[in-house]
């Protein structure tokens, strides 16, 4: 069985508006992957929107690259079938699929030139010269690397070869371009700023469909519109990006996403009011947060943020706790202080901090606003 | 004043004494040298001790030598060739087809370099010999009065043989530059729309180039010099230079003669060992 949308004639029917506007689907129907007796990833049903970044992210062993390297046709699927747009590509080999892949090591060929190495998907693929030699150079402007044609791949810096990979991917105008940590390899500094790159690529390219896996929560809320968070082989939760971090289903989500403070507390009231606040009890304290249908009585979790933490109230950070001050750890733009909240260690990160700081050891008042909090229920898995 | 101190401070690290080198040297002179002077000096003088440089520009002309010359090349040539043939297939394989037992397969045809060659050769006979299971087996079926198979008597005989024998040697490089390739790479190829054919070809080959020079020039090397195998199966009309040396030198007394051979068989191997190292040193071994 054939794709006939990526055969090698048909990729001189493609030109690079049509990328813009037409991405796929890829549809993940009960998909598991296992190794042996070794079940690496359970039943995984999942879509991702034409045109959507979803991220993946999870500790390492969670079955994320595994999701990827199924979608692109190095896994086979113990059972479930994969979709991409109306194809069935399960059980397609890689180069029928018509992906574009970047990993985490650039994976360039190092005896090609950069333009030979963006050419050879299109070359593969039957493309003509004239075709070949028009997409090289729209693939290594796109990526700011027209002047670097003719240089080794050993020639660039890791930056530089990861663009080159980016531009070698989207050469060949995939449906679903698949990116497996691509940034790991690099320094913090050039990681910040390939992050805005592909978010920019993106923005010039809203059409294309890319399932980014990565370890690292930064690239995934910069990046994704939506994130699914993998744990043990199974995701653990999915959803747009700022509703997952905003009011993290589960203790995992909130605490992988993002650092997030859980306070133990009982509700004390349910749900009430517009914006959806239920009452809860820590200590002597009564809080409120925004709720997911807990009742009276019910114990749960308390998320609230450290940079959502103030160290003065107001009208809006009504909410107050009081901790001992433990740690003060100063890191320039920002210093973080870790306070003991009834047993509970609190992180706050503070851009400002008053003119006196109380010692350690010291008592420390702490406010936050109702609206930054949510309820969150404690894993059934532990 | 501790700078000025240290300055002239009298150097009190001792220098390894050079005398160390004159042990190992003389032990090569003696040993690997000097009888290869005496080669050397022999193949340029005549039974009287007088020296001759014309019977040297005689056998460079003469028939016999030109004839083993040129079956020496030849069968070196095509086991070479052999070799790197079977070695990359049985290396692609070995390497990127995964199939359980794989290791041991490797190792297993490892150990053929530590087998000395003609016993390739004494299986060969009972394989495929005029009285070999394979030619009885045909008469048999067939009714035949004589063995159908003979190649094994042939130029082509001592080629199967020694791509047999020295196909390891060219598998081994390759496995090791195999095991270095990035699969990143091939996948991101494969991912591209790259069949399995086009990503060994524009991939996986280019990486293994220096492994398959090194393996080809110590095949070359060691099948140029091949005695055992072409002195076993005894092919008529199959005389290489090594076999050439022997029989000048240990059938016909003709020392001179014998020499003189060696000589230029020494200058063809020491070309093709500079070879080797030339591209072991590419390869980084």
């Amino acid at each position: 069985m054939s794709v006939p949308a990526f055969t090698g004639s048909n990729v001189m029917d493609v030109d690079a508006a049509k990328i813009r506007g037409a991405g796929s689907n890829v549809h993940f129907d009960k998909v598991s992957v296992a190794y042996g007796a070794h079940v690496v990833l359970h039943p995984l049903t999942l879509d991702i929107a034409p045109g959507e970044i979803l991220a993946m992210i999870g500790p390492s062993g969670s079955g994320k690259t595994t999701a990827l390297r199924a979608v692109a046709g190095f896994v086979r699927p113990a059972s479930g079938r994969i979709r991409i747009g109306a194809t069935d590509v399960t059980d397609l080999p890689p180069y029928e699929r018509g992906l574009g892949m970047v990993v985490q090591n650039y994976a360039l060929f190092p005896h090609m030139r950069v333009e030979d190495n963006v050419a050879f998907g299109l070359r593969a693929q039957g493309a003509d010269k004239a075709l070949i030699g028009e997409r090289v150079k729209d693939s290594l402007a796109t990526v700011g690397m027209s002047g670097f044609a003719k240089r080794y791949p050993r020639e660039l810096s890791g930056g530089q070869q990861q663009r080159v990979a980016i531009a070698r991917a989207l050469a060949v105008r995939p449906r679903v371009l698949l990116l497996d940590e691509p940034l790991s390899a690099l320094d913090a500094q050039i990681r910040r700023n390939m992050v805005e790159e592909i978010a920019k690529l993106h923005r010039d390219l809203p059409g294309l469909t890319i399932l980014y896996v990565t370890h690292d929560q930064t690239e995934a809320l910069t990046l994704a519109d939506k994130i699914a968070i993998m744990r043990d082989g199974r995701v653990s939760s999915h959803g747009p990006t700022a509703e997952l971090y905003r009011r993290p289903p589960n203790r995992f989500t909130a605490e992988f996403l993002g650092r997030a403070n859980l306070l133990p507390v009982t509700v004390a009231e349910g749900a009430a009011g517009p914006k959806g606040l239920a009452k809860a009890r820590l200590g002597d304290a009564v809080l409120a947060g925004a709720a997911r249908g807990e009742k009276p009585g019910d114990k749960t979790l308390l998320c609230i943020r450290p940079q959502h933490l103030s160290l003065t109230g107001d009208e809006e950070h009504t909410n107050r706790i009081v901790g001992t001050l433990k740690e003060v750890h100063w890191q320039g733009e920002l210093t973080h202080l870790v306070l003991d909240v009834d047993g509970t260690p609190v992180r706050v990160s503070a851009t400002r901090l008053p003119v006196s700081l109380p010692e350690r050891g010291s008592a420390m008042p702490l406010f936050f606003a109702p609206g930054d909090t949510s309820l969150v229920p404690e894993d059934v898995r532990g | 004043m501790a700078d000025a101190a240290v300055l002239h401070a009298p150097i009190t690290r001792k220098v390894p004494g050079r005398f160390w080198i004159v042990p190992p040297a003389a032990l090569l002179a003696l040993l690997f040298f000097y009888p290869l002077v005496l080669i050397v000096q022999q193949a340029f003088t005549d039974d009287s001790g007088m020296a001759n440089v014309a019977e040297f520009v005689r056998v460079l002309h003469a028939r016999f030598f030109l004839n083993a010359l040129i079956n020496t090349i030849t069968i070196s040539v095509a086991a070479t060739a052999g070799c790197l043939i079977v070695g990359l297939v049985l290396g692609l394989i070995l390497a990127f087809v995964p199939f359980p037992g794989s290791g041991v397969i490797a190792r297993l045809i490892d150990t053929f370099i530590a087998l000395p060659t003609f016993l390739v050769t004494l299986a060969f006979t009972f394989l495929y010999g005029s009285a070999g299971m394979l030619n009885a087996g045909l008469m048999e079926i067939f009714s035949l009065q004589a063995p159908p198979v003979n190649f094994l008597y042939s130029t082509w005989g001592v080629v199967l043989a020694e791509v047999t024998v020295y196909s390891p040697f060219v598998l081994r490089p390759l496995l090791a530059a195999f095991s270095l390739v990035d699969r990143g790479q091939i996948e991101a190829a494969s991912v591209l729309g790259a069949r399995p054919f086009r990503i060994v070809r524009q991939v996986i080959l280019p990486a293994a180039v220096p492994a398959l020079i090194a393996g080809g020039s110590l095949c070359l090397l060691l099948t140029v010099n091949e005695f055992g195998i072409v002195l076993f199966i005894g092919a008529k009309g199959v005389i290489t230079l090594p076999l050439l040396i022997y029989s000048k030198a240990i059938q016909e007394s003709a020392y001179q003669v014998a020499c003189i051979i060696a000589v230029i068989n020494i200058a063809l191997s020491l070309g093709l060992f500079g070879l080797y190292r030339f591209a072991a040193g590419r390869l980084g071994a």
